[in-house]
């Protein structure tokens, strides 16, 4: 009797996934409560303030907050509860492991959030299957036409490839993110957008504000030290990215409004972006990933590594690839490089809403509601007016 | 202190008023020498305290009327040792961790040597004699021992040993080692060894460590009874920042060493959320049985309580005029009746922060034997704290001790090597480097 009471709880618990925290989540509310009666890390981030609003921690209120902490660990060296400590504080590592289950929970198709748990082996099987498809479609193929890619495979296949998938990421990731904003917007006052609260947001999130240590020092890496280089190859990174990207929509924009075709000469709007974007994404993600591997083992989940690393690996991947194709117009290399290139683009396509891309969309989604729930009355009374 | 708005202090918290302040809570028990360099040093100190890598945030949410007077490190206590640690490795000062300064070597109250024991990994220990010209001490008090806390606290009236009810709020190695020494060494000593920064902390809280998470913020906002269910003093006779060091050896001189501060629902959200949950009923009676009270004169206590409100207009971030009338002790401000469920209670114990018993110094923190200053022994710290602490606490004034003194022993230091490789004059004399020192932090 006592084991089918237990069933039915059990079933009724399962029913309710808001009332019932996971460990994870269960860790982070624990934590949450020392913190919240310390108070000392306020000025690092975000996190803290949004934490002093609260007095306890359900389900939304931990998915926000963990997509808000950047894992910069300044709170984690400061902390005198901190391991050896018997409190064990140590909000980098339980709001990441958290923060990778928001990004399972909220994935859609909801099964397609599995891809998380083995998230260096989904990488790298994308990364595989992109590869064996085009080097079968390209490699085949006569290179007469070396120098003009489209030679080897037409402008209009390109697009049959990757803007169905594109179109694809977003969308599976434009649904994640918006049910994640469902969730965390009545915790988060449940007000709506208002500009300034964009236009901060905005700034936070294109700056890496929170890279900066709330004295603009920067976060911690290996040690206590401060740095600024992890805000810096963020950067590098990011804007590479967007550079590149950048590239790719003006390129189109010059095929099928000014026909003009690539490859494109040195000094054309695309290519200057490309290159630039291209340079900067390589310096990025390389500086990233030697930043990762010397980072303190205690910052964020050791397990999420595989995702991080393959992630960044795989930005590299493009840029370097892209570069090479670059320079290798004219040469043998050229279906070689193309191919290599298109993969990595693949890969990187498919990997998109399932991978560590997401933090920046979920974490852009979270500093938003920050920046409105700041601008919201609290309902506690702990300040002098 | 500072005489106008300072980065993260607002409006002014002026030498006079702090001293004021201090003169308050010690009763008197203070040097106006020293305690005025202490606070002259406080206003300058920061941008020093800035260059080596310490950061300052404004007063934290929730820690009420901090704002003019406190200027908070970011990240804590914590952070501003790895600063410092950071600091002195990159000037080229070697750090041995892991290694305990047992004895000193004193001629004629000068410092010759120390003995160290180093604990070696693996699990051996290795001796050391470490000489020097000079040497500044900051071993912390003997707060970390309770065997010795036990002694200087005795039995109370209940025969109960006091002390073995404290909890320590910071490390566990502060153990007193030579302050002991240097009193057999026949150094001049200050304070009394029962004196102590004590505030009344969460009575869960570990033994060692707790730290700043298990302070207790809702004492003013609701009534403390001790374990026979009474009252004893005014819970609303201050802000709270200006309080919370008195209620540490209050509730010490409590029977069982053990209080228990009741609110209810309405002072929920008005204070810091303390790190345990408190105990929650849905009546009195249930409360003061479930923390293990008599019912009755928790009831009595409680109804008393309650009926001697004179509610005005409650307002917790000013000193209002909701106050009692007919009842000993006497709440001043925020007394509202407690009649809202859910009620709620949390356990308090004494908390030990820091012992101020210790040696006795000058402005140029040498050690004193018969009176006479050491040329080359200076002290920092807490172990010195008890020649401006004679009593009592005021927020912040801890490390306004540790840096302004610790500042001054390092020159004072630093002055001592130079006169003896006969550069300089000593430093008992009116030097000019520290006067200058001194003139920096007025």
């Amino acid at each position: 009797m006592q084991v089918l009471e237990q069933l039915v709880k059990e079933a009724q618990d399962l029913s309710r996934p808001s009332l019932v925290l996971a460990d994870s989540e269960r860790e982070v509310a624990r934590q949450l409560q020392i913190c919240n009666a310390c108070r000392y890390c306020e000025s690092f981030c975000a996190v803290f303030p949004a934490m002093t609003r609260r007095l306890s921690f359900a389900q939304n209120d931990i998915h926000y907050m963990a997509n808000l902490c950047h894992n910069c660990g300044s709170c984690l060296h400061a902390c005198q509860y901190a391991e050896p400590h018997d409190f064990a504080v140590n909000i980098p590592r339980s709001m990441a492991q958290v923060r990778v289950k928001t990004y399972e929970t909220y994935a859609w198709p909801a099964f397609m959030g599995a891809t998380y748990a083995k998230n260096g082996l989904w990488v790298a099987l994308c990364l595989f299957a992109s590869l064996a498809l085009f080097i079968s479609l390209l490699l085949p193929s006569p290179t007469q036409e070396a120098g003009n890619f489209y030679g080897l495979m037409s402008h209009n296949t390109m697009v049959s490839w990757f803007a169905p998938v594109f179109l694809f990421d977003v969308l599976a990731l434009g649904i994640g993110v918006y049910r994640f904003m469902s969730k965390i917007t009545p915790a988060t006052s449940g007000a709506a957008v208002t500009t300034p609260a964009a236009l901060e947001a905005t700034h936070n999130i294109m700056s890496l504000k929170y890279l900066d240590g709330g004295h603009h020092e920067g976060c911690n890496n290996e040690d206590d030290a401060f740095t600024l280089w992890r805000q810096r190859m963020h950067h590098f990174t990011f804007y590479g990215f967007l550079l590149c990207f950048a590239s790719t929509s003006v390129a189109t924009l010059y095929h099928y409004f000014l026909g003009e075709q690539a490859p494109y000469a040195w000094g054309t709007l695309p290519k200057v972006l490309g290159v630039v974007g291209g340079l900067s994404l390589l310096v990025g993600t390389l500086g990233l990933g030697w930043l990762n591997l010397k980072r303190h083992p205690w910052h964020g989940d050791l397990k999420q590594k595989p995702m991080d690393l393959g992630f960044i690996a795989l930005l590299a991947l493009c840029a370097g690839t892209g570069l090479l194709l670059w320079l290798s117009h004219g040469t043998s290399f050229l279906p070689v490089m193309l191919a290599t290139h298109l993969a990595s683009i693949m890969a990187l396509f498919l990997t998109l809403p399932y991978g560590k891309f997401a933090h920046g969309i979920y974490r852009s989604a979270a500093l938003i509601r920050f920046s409105v729930e700041k601008r919201q009355p609290t309902g506690l009374v702990l300040k002098e007016d | 202190m500072h005489d106008a708005p300072q980065d993260v202090l607002v409006e002014a918290y002026p030498e006079e008023e702090f001293w004021q302040d201090l003169l308050k809570v010690t009763g008197g028990l203070t040097n106006e020498e020293m305690a005025r360099l202490a606070i002259r040093h406080s206003a300058t100190c920061r941008p020093w305290m800035y260059k080596h890598g310490v950061r300052f945030q404004p007063s934290l949410s929730g820690a009420l009327h901090t704002a003019r007077t406190n200027a908070f490190f970011m990240g804590g206590g914590k952070a501003l040792i790895n600063a410092y640690f950071r600091s002195a490795q990159a000037l080229g000062i070697a750090i041995d961790y892991d290694c305990t300064v047992v004895d000193l070597e004193v001629k004629d109250g000068q410092f010759q040597a120390a003995k160290a024991i180093h604990q070696l990994p693996d699990g051996s220990q290795r001796e050391e004699r470490i000489q020097a010209k000079s040497c500044v001490l900051a071993c912390g008090g003997f707060e970390s021992n309770l065997e010795k806390l036990k002694a200087a606290w005795g039995q109370n009236e209940w025969g109960e040993w006091t002390a073995e009810n404290f909890l320590v709020r910071g490390t566990r190695y502060n153990h007193g080692v030579l302050i002991d020494v240097l009193r057999d060494l026949g150094a001049d000593m200050i304070g009394d060894a029962t004196q102590a920064h004590m505030v009344a902390i969460d009575a869960r809280a570990p033994l060692y460590d707790g730290g700043i998470c298990t302070r207790i913020d809702c004492v003013s906002l609701g009534v403390v009874v001790n374990k026979l269910a009474k009252r004893f003093y005014d819970e609303g006779e201050d802000f709270w920042p200006k309080r919370y060091a008195i209620w540490g050896r209050l509730v010490a001189l409590q029977p069982g060493q053990i209080a228990y501060s009741i609110t209810d629902a309405k002072a929920v959200g008005r204070f810091m959320p303390p790190v345990f949950d408190g105990t929650v009923c849905n009546t009195l009676e249930e409360l003061a049985a479930t923390l293990g009270l008599d019912t009755h004169t928790f009831m009595q206590t409680l109804n008393e309580y309650n009926q001697a409100c004179q509610v005005g207009h409650f307002d917790h971030t000013a000193l209002d005029d909701c106050h009692t009338e007919g009842i000993t002790p006497v709440k001043s401000h925020w007394a509202l009746p407690i009649n809202t469920p859910p009620f709620y209670a949390y356990p308090v114990k004494p908390g030990i922060t820091f012992t101020y018993l210790g040696l006795k110094t000058d402005k140029t923190t040498a050690v004193h034997f018969a009176g006479r200053a050491s040329q080359n022994l200076f002290v920092a710290g807490e172990m010195m704290s008890g020649n401006v602490l004679g009593k009592g606490y005021t927020a912040g004034v801890g490390m306004t001790i540790g840096t302004a003194f610790g500042r001054i022993a390092g020159t004072s230091a630093a002055l001592s090597v130079k006169s003896q490789t006969g550069q300089h004059r000593g430093p008992e004399i009116d030097n000019p480097s520290l006067s200058k020192e001194e003139h920096a932090s007025a």
